[in-house]
């Protein structure tokens, strides 16, 4: 009997390491006739990525060189900048991916079905970028790797987010590659766990602002559940705008099960827009009567500094229009849908920038009515900051590609 | 025993003590500072909060011992000699500081119209910096109470300074880690000095530092009476702080 199971043991391991092998040299070999069968524009979009991640790296490289202190625009008041509202933003965008692939891949959703490798694959990308980012904005990169296994610090939400991360990363790598494998029992499980750490992960980063006791701003629980709400918006608007991409660049037509695909995350994403719009919006009629800091941040968003960006890009571009549009066409317009995205994923990234910069900018001693910090605190990013974002943006543009000519459209799924 | 108290008779007020009249007369300025103003009250009751009532006030400290200052904010001049102090003893780089004084000016105030407040790490029970630091590079020490920096640990990640509702805390260069005052543990308290670098150079007394342990010392006697209101800055954030604020 022991050892029928440890033959059958032995045999599925020598199944799964074939199975490997073959799907490595396909994989080798499509790649090389991907890449060869590619066209001009590709290349040269995909070289425009590779360069912004260069530069990219050579700013990070320099800002390490001089400081970050002379390079970024960040101060003792304002320790968070772009870097980090950048890191959110793909990180959010991650679990998104993951959140709304699942209800597909881990649920058993069909119309989903068709988008889940290559939402799968993104999300390994999107998290990666993440990391790469917020690599040039803690002083010790090196340090955190050790210490956050040698002395970890439990009650840190800061801990609890990175550890989870790193374990979502590692589920969604796997998973990607069972997918790959079309070992789809082992791929879910993955899938299962990925989904678990990463909502885990992601509520932790929302629990990072909304644990700050001494940031009115940010304190309460709301931060954790507009975190995961906010990412399945935002996960939502990546499918459409990466799909749509993704089968331009392949110059394919979506078949039947691909343009219902979209057409359900579109319904999903505009449900999701409507939640967002909700929360927003009892989030500022709190406010309003709220302690005089957490007033003061919400007169800077309605009719102060940052009104631009909350009436313009956060309520206008990034969910108002959108969510018109989506409506409108009745979610069956995959390229009205896609433009949907293109304006959702801007307006995010604004408010992603806005909930962090937002929530510095009332000095702590803004009450005590010293002169020093009688008025509001500003921050703009540097040209380093820019460029070390948009080298993040770089990164996700060049994976995606390379990805679509590796994996051939993502279409292992076989539908 | 019983009091006649028909037989008692009136006592005019020139015959009550100065003394006694005073004690009674501050004592209701207490009382209806406590009870008036919102923010003397919240600040008062912190105080009894964090240190339960008198009696038990000894046995209530968790640390010995406690470390703690008292800023008698109506003494500070703005000489900047405790920022001097601070800065030589515990090589604090031009960019930083680790204990600042801040001006507030009032113009529509009777007399004296400016003051100043003191400010550095308030050392608090509930320290909102500890528990976000990822790594436990910023922890309480078990010993005395100040809120210490391992260097080596300290990944950078400035989440403590974002926690701080203090603005106590910078990102030294040359030890590649976070930077706050920490009572100059490291560079007097440890050697064997009683004062800190500020406190040693104060010359107005605006800064008095000691152990609230320790019923004799100074601190212990500022902080407890009820003559005169003592305060922390910042009370509703519940961070239950080290440094109190009085004026005497």
């Amino acid at each position: 009997m022991a050892d029928e199971i440890r033959t059958s043991k032995i045999s599925a391991i020598g199944g799964l390491a074939r199975s490997f092998n073959s799907a490595l040299f396909s994989d080798i070999y499509s790649t090389l006739i991907g890449f060869l069968s590619g066209t001009r524009s590709f290349y040269i979009i995909l070289s425009l990525g590779v360069l912004t991640v260069f530069v990219a790296s050579i700013s990070g490289l320099d800002a390490m060189r001089i400081g970050y202190r002379h390079a970024y625009n960040i101060t003792r008041e304002i320790p968070w900048g772009i870097i980090i509202s950048t890191y959110i933003f793909f990180v959010v965008t991650s679990t998104g991916l993951c959140i709304v692939s699942s209800i597909g891949h881990v649920f058993g959703i069909k119309d989903f079905m068709p988008i889940v490798n290559r939402a799968v694959f993104l999300a390994v990308v999107t998290i990666f970028a993440g990391f790469s980012v917020i690599f040039f904005d803690i002083e010790n990169p090196f340090r955190m790797a050790i210490y956050n296994a040698l002395s970890p610090n439990l009650r840190s939400n800061l801990w609890w987010m990175g550890t989870l991360y790193g374990a979502y990363m590692f589920f969604m790598a796997i998973e990607f590659i069972l997918l790959l494998l079309k070992n789809h029992r082992f791929a879910t499980y993955a899938g299962l766990a990925g989904l678990i750490s990463g909502v885990a992960a992601h509520s932790n980063l929302g629990a990072i602002f909304g644990m700050l006791h001494s940031r009115e701003f940010w304190y309460g629980p709301y931060m954790p559940i507009y975190f995961i709400a906010s990412a399945v918006m935002s996960g939502g608007a990546a499918i459409i705008f990466f799909t749509w991409i993704g089968y331009k660049v392949n110059n394919e037509k979506m078949d039947a099960p691909m343009e219902r695909a979209i057409e359900v995350v579109s319904k999903l994403t505009a449900f999701m827009i409507a939640v967002i719009l909700f929360f927003t919006a009892w989030k500022v009629v709190t406010g309003l009567v709220g302690s005089p800091p957490k007033r003061e941040v919400i007169k800077a968003m309605l009719v102060g500094p940052y009104a631009a960006n909350f009436w313009g890009f956060e309520i206008i571009i990034g969910m108002i229009l959108p969510f018109a549009i989506l409506l409108g066409t009745g979610f069956r317009n995959v390229n009205m849908s896609f433009l949907a995205s293109v304006l959702m994923i801007i307006g995010i990234f604004f408010m992603r920038y806005d909930l962090v910069v937002e929530g510095q900018i009332v000095p702590v001693f803004h009450e005590l009515g010293v002169n020093e910090y009688r008025g509001l605190l500003h921050y703009l990013p540097s040209l380093h900051e820019i460029m070390i974002i948009t080298g993040g943006m770089g990164i996700v543009a060049s994976a995606f590609l390379i990805g679509e000519r590796v994996f051939n459209g993502h279409k292992s799924e076989g539908h | 025993m019983r009091l006649d108290l028909d037989g008692l008779k009136k006592d005019p007020p020139e015959s009550i003590p100065a003394i006694e009249r005073r004690q009674f007369l501050k004592m209701g300025l207490v009382v209806t500072g406590v009870f008036a103003g919102g923010t003397v009250l919240s600040l008062i009751s912190n105080i009894q909060r964090v240190f339960a009532s008198p009696e038990e006030f000894k046995e209530k400290y968790p640390y010995t011992p406690h470390y703690s200052m008292v800023i008698r904010q109506n003494r500070c001049i703005d000489c900047e000699r405790c920022l001097e102090a601070c800065r030589r003893t515990n090589h604090v780089p031009p960019y930083g500081y680790r204990t600042a004084i801040l001006e507030r000016t009032i113009p529509d105030a009777i007399g004296q119209k400016r003051e100043f407040i003191p400010v550095l790490c308030m050392q608090c029970n509930n320290p909102p910096c500890v528990r976000a630091c990822p790594t436990r590079a910023s922890y309480k020490h078990r010993g005395n109470g100040i809120i210490m920096i391992d260097s080596k640990k300290c990944v950078g990640c400035k989440a403590c300074m974002v926690a701080c509702p203090y603005n106590a805390r910078y990102f030294n260069e040359e030890k590649r880690a976070i930077d706050k005052c920490n009572f100059c543990f490291d560079t007097r308290l440890s050697k064997g000095e009683r004062l800190t670098a500020c406190a040693a150079a104060c010359p107005t007394g605006a800064r008095t530092f000691g152990d609230l342990s320790d019923p004799s010392s100074d601190v212990y006697r500022m902080v407890h009476q009820i003559e005169r209101p003592v305060w922390v800055l910042r009370a509703e954030v519940g961070t239950r702080p080290n440094v109190f604020y009085m004026k005497a």
